[in-house]
């Protein structure tokens, strides 16, 4: 399956990754050869495999319900870019 | 059987088909995945852990009380409760979503098919099938309205458990779609696992509308996010419907897409921001392990189940005698429920006092704006009053102004009547002078009533209970009448 | 190396305990070490100097001899959330992200009696296997070939700098994380010992997440002994990661000297793989006779989807690193480059703030979990990665450990590292199977090239034998 500089084009907004134009040809046949490479894959028979969901056999723990964390407003925004009145901001989003 | 809803067209009839998928905010003192607070109406960002604003190296781990909950609401919705399930990341990106992922579950929910059952107008009932229950993260809330060019972002709600229940398409009318909100909020409630506030957003709706020609295949459906109230549903639902029906009259072709309810405008509108592709990429969260449940834990919480609404109304019928539609009000909450069972203990007339507790004290409760929990008379006051009714030593009429009383003290229906003298008459002889008093002084009605105008029965009744202040025992009252005007 | 810098974790704790020197001076040591090397190594991405100081001096005043890693200065990875330090993953997007919490291994260290002298450097968000990705610049392996003339051998990756800096003296132990290699590769560059753990063995939380379900954190010494300590002192359940698993540390130091007679050691035949260098293989024939002559029984076992594990790999990591690293937008932390929208926004912040390599695997990890791919690629992996650790777990009904080589050539020249990312995955081509199966692997020196650089030997064993590789390890480091 090769992709297509349109098909790099969608992935990289999905990701959010500004790319441009003139980048999209070689960007796609680096990624063309990953995928060339990964591909091996299909060779391998799984017929009736379980997917992997985790190498330990262990499972998820219940932790007890009581509020332990938070009230830390200063802490939690001390790195962000921009803030206002304890909020992050980011320019205005349209619904 | 009722008949089926339809909407008239131009072209014919149409009907219905709709699903909703319920957002329900789970009651519990932390996040599903971090111990944050889920207080509401904190100041900005104080209810965030670093786990719930997605900061590096930052890790999820369960809450067993929203597990629980789950399994709960599982439970009373009649639902398979899946031993294992898995969670999943849902991937896009969003102010309010920090780690570019919400925490859900996709392909193996904690909870599995279930039903519930909804009253018709007519009174019939009409199961609505649940098709699944699955715990996620709620996002935080984004604030436009506070600059000209900015966004504020407040993470207090992101990471709080939502329980998102999807019904199948089994919705055929506007009303269904209120009875269904109206029947699940009651059990939610009930079981405690869900406030059901839907105006503080503990309870939101998408509802997912179709039209077709009645047995013609399913239509094109748009989904409608986020509708926080049960009229809103309803009228979101009609506005939609006539839209959809009008297009395809039209010759034209439903687009699928999600739409918003502007509830200034009743109308419907599409989300153009959220029209760009969706690629949500679930895939299981390697974060967290397979999520497995005991079947002894579910025996347990299901032993230990409540009871619900639709039960108890029915045993409210059949145990005290309660009229059905009082019964309705009374077992619906909780808390309504328990006064009322508190009040029956040991009551003559159980009946009567749910209809005064419907009546009156619900009308007072209203007046006030304040619940059951702040009433101003005791389960044990109330039935002190009716006890008076129902061994003749008050009348109803008198009832309503003792109770108008209790209500400004701390004092019992008996010592009210007391100090006030509103015993009942039922002394004939001071009543047959009352009567004759009220006969000689209306000569001209009595010769019409004795002419045949029956109706003025009434008028007599009326004078008389006025001349004795409400006291007289009105059954005494009739007898005689009766007897003394031949 | 002055004789401090030159001494073992292990030798270091004695000479502590014995008072031969005080924490300060042992130090200071390290800290001129560094002042010293670091401008040509490039190993440190912060050096904490003032703090160390101030913790030696802490640890003179009042000495608690009976700790594990009594007032010794190591390395952390910066990969590892450090509070009130800088901490970037060697990525330009977090240049000045200060956190406001410590990772569990680091606190386990600093509990433990460790002195952070600094953050090492590494590939951007560990990925890569030369340590030339990070935003800081590359790290320099402090060997040489026979034939070269200045610095120019890469340290391997993602750890390089916690390589590169153990090897070179600038600390006695470091800190590194491996998701597919990282640990092992670098370490067989550097010709030092490196043990990735067993998953769910040290605690994931405050560690920046590459591929969640691979990553783990492990010791970097100059001994396997010092391995043994440092894994004890990091290691431990922790409720805060839901994949740290409750069970006791035993103490892994107790496993050193033990005989190796009667073990089973087995070599998986499809690790003979065409094209490997015969100095590798050389080394790796070295390695089992070594074994045989200390009372091993050797025997070759198979492990049938080894061929595989790569592009196993190559899907799960991807797709995991693209969801975890889509909390880096610019809004609550870390650097941002505005936009007219706030998708704008994202795309200049991410595009400006990732590296080449990082941007790679994020769009292929994206690309394999979209519509339509995931069931072709990721859950097509994820099964493929399920008889890959059924493999292990076949192998190991029948030996303790498995003895293979750790990378396929030693150190290459920085700028003649393959230009093509496949050959350059290639690399980890003996380390990403274990990192798969989530089982633990050591690796150690096992001999040189001939151009003199060090051959990295790997150990793997099954879940939680950590103890067996020890033992083994030790014996290998005696005899070869
Ligand atoms: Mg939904
Ligand atoms: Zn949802």
């Amino acid at each position: 399956m090769a992709l297509s500089t349109d098909t790099v084009s969608n992935v990289a907004r999905l990701s959010r990754l500004a790319i441009t134009p003139e980048r999209l040809p070689a960007l796609a046949a680096e990624l063309n050869n990953i995928l060339g490479f990964i591909e091996q894959l299909s060779a391998v028979n799984t017929d009736g495999v379980e997917p992997l969901r985790s190498v330990s056999a262990a499972t998820l723990r219940l932790r007890e319900d009581a509020a332990t964390d938070g009230n830390q407003a200063e802490a939690v925004t001390a790195n962000a870019p921009e803030k206002s009145h304890g909020f992050f901001v980011v320019p205005k989003v349209v619904e | 059987m009722s008949t089926p809803y339809r909407i008239k067209g131009r072209t014919g009839d149409w009907e219905l088909v709709m699903g909703l998928e319920v957002h329900a905010q789970v009651i519990s003192q932390s996040k599903l995945f971090s111990g944050a607070s889920t207080l509401f109406g904190a100041e900005p960002n104080a209810n965030v852990s670093f786990v719930d604003a997605g900061f590096p190296g930052m890790l999820p781990v369960i809450n067993g009380v929203c597990v629980e909950q789950a399994i709960k609401t599982g439970l009373g919705l009649n639902a398979v409760i899946n031993t294992t399930s898995i969670f999943d990341r849902k991937n896009y990106f969003y102010a309010d979503l920090p780690s570019g992922y919400q925490i859900s579950q996709y392909q193996q929910p904690i909870v599995g098919e279930g039903w519930l059952d909804i009253e018709l107008e007519d009174g019939s009932t009409k199961r609505i099938g649940i098709e699944r229950l699955h715990l996620e993260q709620d996002a935080g809330k984004s604030i436009h309205d506070q600059h000209p060019t900015k966004s504020y972002v407040d993470l207090n709600r992101a990471g709080v458990a939502l329980m998102e229940i999807v019904s199948k398409p089994d919705l055929s009318a506007p009303f269904e779609a209120a009875a269904y909100i109206k029947k699940l909020r009651g059990i939610l409630r009930a079981l405690g696992t869900c406030d059901g506030n839907m105006e503080e957003g503990n309870l939101r709706c998408d509802v997912n509308v179709s039209v077709r020609k009645p047995g013609a295949p399913l239509g094109t459906r748009c989904e409608i996010k986020n509708v926080n109230s049960v009229r809103f549903v309803v009228q979101a639902i009609e506005f939609e419907a006539a839209r959809q029906i009008e297009i395809l009259e039209d010759g034209g072709t439903i687009r699928q897409e999600t739409r918003l309810y502007d509830s200034a405008k009743g109308e419907t509108r599409s989300m153009r921001g959220k029209e760009n592709a969706h690629d949500y990429r679930y895939f299981p969260d390697p974060d967290l392990l397979p999520l497995m449940i005991p079947q002894a834990q579910i025996d347990r919480i299901r032993a230990a189940m409540p009871e619900l609404p639709e039960a108890r109304r029915k045993r409210f019928v059949t145990q005290y005698g309660v009229a059905p539609q009082d019964a309705l009000l009374l077992a619906e909450e909780n808390d309504i429920a328990a006064y009322f069972e508190e009040a029956a203990k040991g009551a003559t007339d159980a009946k009567l006092l749910a209809s005064w507790a419907v009546g009156e004290l619900f009308a007072a409760l209203n007046k006030a704006g304040t619940g059951i929990e702040n009433s101003p008379l005791s389960p044990a006051r109330l039935r002190g009053l009716v006890e008076l009714i129902s061994n003749g030593t008050i009348s109803g009429r008198i009832a309503k102004d003792v109770f108008a009383l209790m209500l400004e003290s701390q004092d019992e229906a008996a010592a009210i009547v007391e100090a006030k003298g509103l015993r009942q008459v039922s002394d004939t002889g001071a009543l047959e002078k009352a009567i004759a008093e009220v006969l000689a002084a209306n000569p001209d009605k009595v010769t019409e009533y004795k002419s045949g105008k029956d109706k003025l029965f009434g008028f007599f009744v009326g004078a008389v209970m006025k001349a004795t202040g409400g006291k007289a025992n009105p059954g005494v009252v009739n007898d005689l009448l009766k007897k003394a005007l031949g | 190396m002055s004789e401090l810098t030159a001494l073992s974790l292990t030798a270091a704790a004695a000479g502590i305990r014995a008072k031969k020197f005080s924490s300060v001076e042992l130090v200071d040591a390290h800290l001129s070490a560094i002042t010293a090397q670091n401008p040509a190594l490039n190993a440190f991405i912060t050096v904490t100097a003032e703090a160390a100081q101030q913790a030696a001096k802490a640890y003179d005043a009042k000495p608690t001899p009976d700790a594990l890693l009594p007032g010794l200065p190591i390395g952390m990875k910066d990969l590892f959330c450090t509070k009130g330090v800088r901490t970037t993953a060697a990525s330009k997007i977090l240049g000045n992200f200060i956190p406001p919490y410590e990772s569990t291994v680091s606190a386990n260290l600093a509990a433990a009696g460790a002195i952070t002298v600094g953050k090492l450097n590494l590939d951007e968000f560990a990925m890569g296997s030369a340590n030339i990705t990070s935003a800081y610049g590359a790290v320099k392996n402090p060997l040489k070939a026979n034939d070269d003339t200045a610095l120019c051998r890469v340290p391997g990756g993602s750890s390089g700098g916690s390589a590169s800096a153990v090897k070179a003296g600038l600390c006695l132990a470091a800190t590194g994380t491996d998701t597919g290699g990282s640990i092992r590769q670098p370490a067989a560059f550097c010709g030092i010992v490196g043990l990735k753990p067993t998953y769910g063995r040290c605690s994931r939380w405050g560690i920046i997440a590459f591929a969640s379900s691979l990553d783990q954190a492990g010791p970097m010494t100059r001994t396997v002994t010092d391995a043994a300590l440092m894994l004890r002192a990091m290691a431990g359940f922790d409720p805060k990661d839901s994949t740290s698993v409750d069970t006791p540390v035993p103490d892994y130091t107790a496993a050193i000297g033990q005989s190796i007679k009667g073990k089973r050691i087995g070599l998986p035949k499809e690790y003979r793989l065409d094209g490997t260098a015969p100095a590798v293989l050389a080394m790796w024939d070295k390695a089992a006779q070594a074994l045989r002559e200390a009372g091993a029984e050797v025997v070759e076992v198979s492990l049938p989807h080894t061929a595989y594990a790569l592009p196993t790999y190559y899907i799960i990591a991807p797709a995991e690193a693209s969801s975890n690293l889509a909390r880096y937008d610019g809004v609550r932390f870390g650097a941002r480059v505005d936009g007219d929208t706030l998708d704008h926004l994202y795309e200049n912040t991410r595009a400006a703030g990732f590296g080449a390599e990082v941007q790679r695997r994020i769009l292929i990890g994206t690309y394999v979990l979209s519509a339509g791919y995931y069931d072709a690629y990721y859950l097509k992996a994820q099964k493929v990665r399920a008889l890959i650790a059924r493999d292990f777990s076949e192998a190991f009904k029948s030996v303790d450990a498995l003895l293979t080589p750790t990378a396929p050539t030693e150190a290459f020249r920085l700028g003649e590292e393959p230009k093509d990312p496949v050959a350059m995955y290639l690399n980890d081509v003996f380390t990403i199977p274990a990192s798969l199966a989530g089982v633990p692997a050591l690796a150690l020196p096992g001999g040189y090239a001939d151009n003199g650089l060090p051959l990295g030997v790997q150990l793997i064993g099954n879940h939680w034998q950590e103890e067996t590789l020890l033992s083994i390890g030790a014996v290998l480091e005696q005899a070869l």
